[in-house]
């Protein structure tokens, strides 16, 4: 309990520098933070509501501290400002329906690509030396070498331009009205097939070779040894002497590559002008909208720091041992 | 001496530098013999031929062109990035773990703060706010990433500073400072290029996602900003494939490259990695099934 305790101390402490980054950030550039933020407002907003929306950025003319305590509070309380591009949404409203779309994309990519990358993994380093681990590691470098977002287009140019097998943008038909009904779900997975293919192809490399190679290390154990001379069947010893084991360091990687993998996705939805967070940052980069921009890395951040727990949680219940050492 | 021939006779490593090579000759020459990327040349979206061979843009400018002139900046931006992180890195990492206690726990969470914040989120606010340009996508580059490169050479610092010649050194009242520079940092060299090649790796691919999604500066040529053109003129929905595809092609073959050279090192620094393919041919000589166990040497097998 006392490892859960220290992690969630330090994914608190993660949240509050990312919180202030985004508070020091503008008022670190060069020129006028304030004029450039809110320049695209003028003529929208009136004058009394100006002054709210500066308040919420804790832009005042009350010394740097009071500035930051008001900031810290707005965030606090889930108050992001308004969108300009979005005009007159909140941040907070607007970030939201982005985030299930993202949630369901990124989540499935994810889940599908470690589980294939690491079953693919064992298979190898269980058959060393054999076609899977001779053609699959660097067929998978070579993958995983390109941009994201460049496979993506690759992608959508053969299967959805070119083919046409599957639809080229949109997380859903227009004309499929949302709903719990067949033709919904099947419009939703066949606009997420292709993205979510893409997220696997580029990613699943990097979870093969790293269980891989920790596979190879376990293999070399005395419980293996011993399991075999037990005589055990293989496919028990694979799977629950040694896959098993070769799994807990490959979960703290898991945790630690969600962010790269996410900022993938961002960049794969938009290709796809998939509807989710990426898509979401990037009209908000186009139109200069400030807010939002800061909006989305304030969500996406914590998001993250979220996940890590969870992962940290899964660890502890998986290994015994960090639960009695409170240590991994 | 001996690692670098090693280097040169290994295959992987060879393709490695061979394609890096190449890149930097046409990086270092290529723009003088291209022409002008930005000169409106023929037909818009006008597919390869003999006079373009690789087609034309959105904006009626050379394809070639367009990619020979972003290797030279992207090239830069990659290279010059990678070495700042690495060099960010080793002097945190290197610090954090000689002088330990507090100060390290302190490096020790900036570090993993750093590591655990998604990457594009953070670069875009800050590259939001700054003027746009290269320099703003370098600097923006090196202040997400730098905590990669500190976490992995810290913890071969921290390895190294407890053995017997670092001690040694510290009780013959070597200066830290010396220590750290002429005893630690020299037994780091292999992980120093590997976490260099790693940040560069990182560095083009993040600034052409940058790029990509209009932070940089647009009119200038680098393979981020092709991409960049190539959406914005709807290179997909034409079909102008020719558009984006020349320039990922050559973001994977550098980033590929600078992979195996990558793994080249690792072998050619693990006698355990060098010596298993001769290992397994020799089991399978023996009729033995290779590929289950690790070779243990007692002499190196050639």
């Amino acid at each position: 309990m006392t490892y859960l305790l220290r992690r969630l101390v330090f994914y608190l402490l993660a949240a509050w520098a990312s919180v202030t980054l985004a508070f020091v950030i503008p008022r670190l550039m060069p020129g006028d933070p304030e004029a450039t933020m809110f320049a695209r407002f003028h003529g929208k907003l009136d004058p009394e509501a100006m002054t709210a929306l500066r308040r919420t950025f804790g832009f005042s003319d009350e010394p740097m501290w009071r500035q930051y305590l008001d900031y810290l509070g707005h965030v606090a309380t889930g108050d992001l400002g308004t969108s300009v591009s979005y005009f007159p949404a909140r941040v907070g409203d607007v970030i939201a329906t982005g985030m299930i779309w993202t949630l369901f994309l990124a989540g499935l990519a994810v889940v599908l690509s470690y589980a294939l990358g690491t079953l693919a993994g064992i298979l190898a380093a269980w058959r060393r030396g054999r076609w899977l681990d001779a053609v699959g590691p660097p067929l998978l470098v070579l993958l995983g070498a390109f941009p994201f977002f460049w496979l993506a287009m690759l992608l959508l140019f053969l299967f959805g331009y070119t083919l046409g097998w599957t639809p080229v943008r949109h997380a859903h038909d227009s004309q499929v009205s949302p709903g719990w009904t067949l033709g919904f779900a099947w419009s939703v997975i066949s606009h997420a097939a292709l993205p979510a293919i893409t997220i696997v192809v580029a990613t699943a490399g990097s979870w093969m070779l790293d269980m891989r190679n920790t596979m190879i290390g376990i293999l070399g154990e005395d419980y293996i040894t011993m399991a075999h001379a037990k005589g055990l069947a293989p496919r028990r010893v694979m799977f629950r002497y040694a896959a098993r084991n070769a799994l807990l360091p490959s979960v703290t990687s898991f945790g630690m590559a969600l962010g790269f993998v996410l900022s993938g996705s961002l960049l794969t939805e938009i290709v796809f002008s998939y509807p989710g967070q990426g898509y979401l940052l990037i009209q908000a980069v186009r139109s200069l909208d400030y807010p939002l921009i800061q909006g989305l890395f304030l969500t996406i951040t914590l998001a993250v720091l979220a996940a890590n727990f969870l992962v940290d949680v899964v660890y502890v219940w998986l290994d015994p041992r960090a639960r009695s050492r409170g240590a991994p | 001496m001996n690692t670098l021939r090693a280097l040169f006779r290994h295959r992987r490593a060879l393709f490695g530098f061979a394609t890096l090579m190449v890149f930097a000759l046409v990086a270092l020459v290529g723009p003088w013999l291209v022409g002008d990327p930005a000169a409106q040349v023929a037909r818009p979206l006008s597919p390869p031929s003999w006079s373009h061979w690789l087609g034309t843009t959105g904006q009626g400018q050379d394809v070639l062109a367009q990619t020979v002139a972003g290797a030279r900046t992207s090239l830069v931006i990659g290279f010059t990035v990678g070495l700042a992180q690495v060099t960010i890195g080793a002097l945190v990492g290197t610090t954090a773990a000689y002088v330990g206690g507090l100060f390290d726990d302190a490096c020790t969470l900036v570090i993993n703060v750093f590591l655990i914040m998604p990457g594009l989120p953070l670069m875009v606010i800050v590259a939001a706010y700054l003027p746009t340009g290269s320099v703003t996508i370098a600097l923006v580059l090196v202040a997400t990433g730098w905590a990669w490169s500190a976490r992995v050479i810290r913890a071969q610092a921290l390895s190294l500073r407890d053995k017997d010649f670092v001690l040694a050194a510290r009780i013959g009242g070597e200066r830290p400072l010396r220590i750290v520079a002429f005893e630690i940092v020299p037994n780091m060299t292999s992980l120093l290029t590997s976490a260099f090649i790693g940040a560069t790796i990182y560095a083009i691919g993040a600034e052409v996602a940058l790029e990509f999604l209009g932070l940089g500066d647009v009119s200038h040529v680098t393979w981020g900003t092709n991409l960049y053109w190539a959406s914005n003129d709807s290179a997909l929905l034409t079909g102008a494939w020719w558009t984006f595809v020349p320039t990922g092609a050559c973001v994977a073959l550098v980033g590929f490259a600078l992979a195996m050279i990558n793994t080249a090192i690792d072998e050619v620094g693990n006698p355990r990695l060098r010596a298993e393919p001769a290992y397994d041919a020799a089991l399978a000589r023996a009729g033995l099934r290779p590929g289950l166990s690790t070779p243990v040497l007692r002499r190196e097998v050639r």
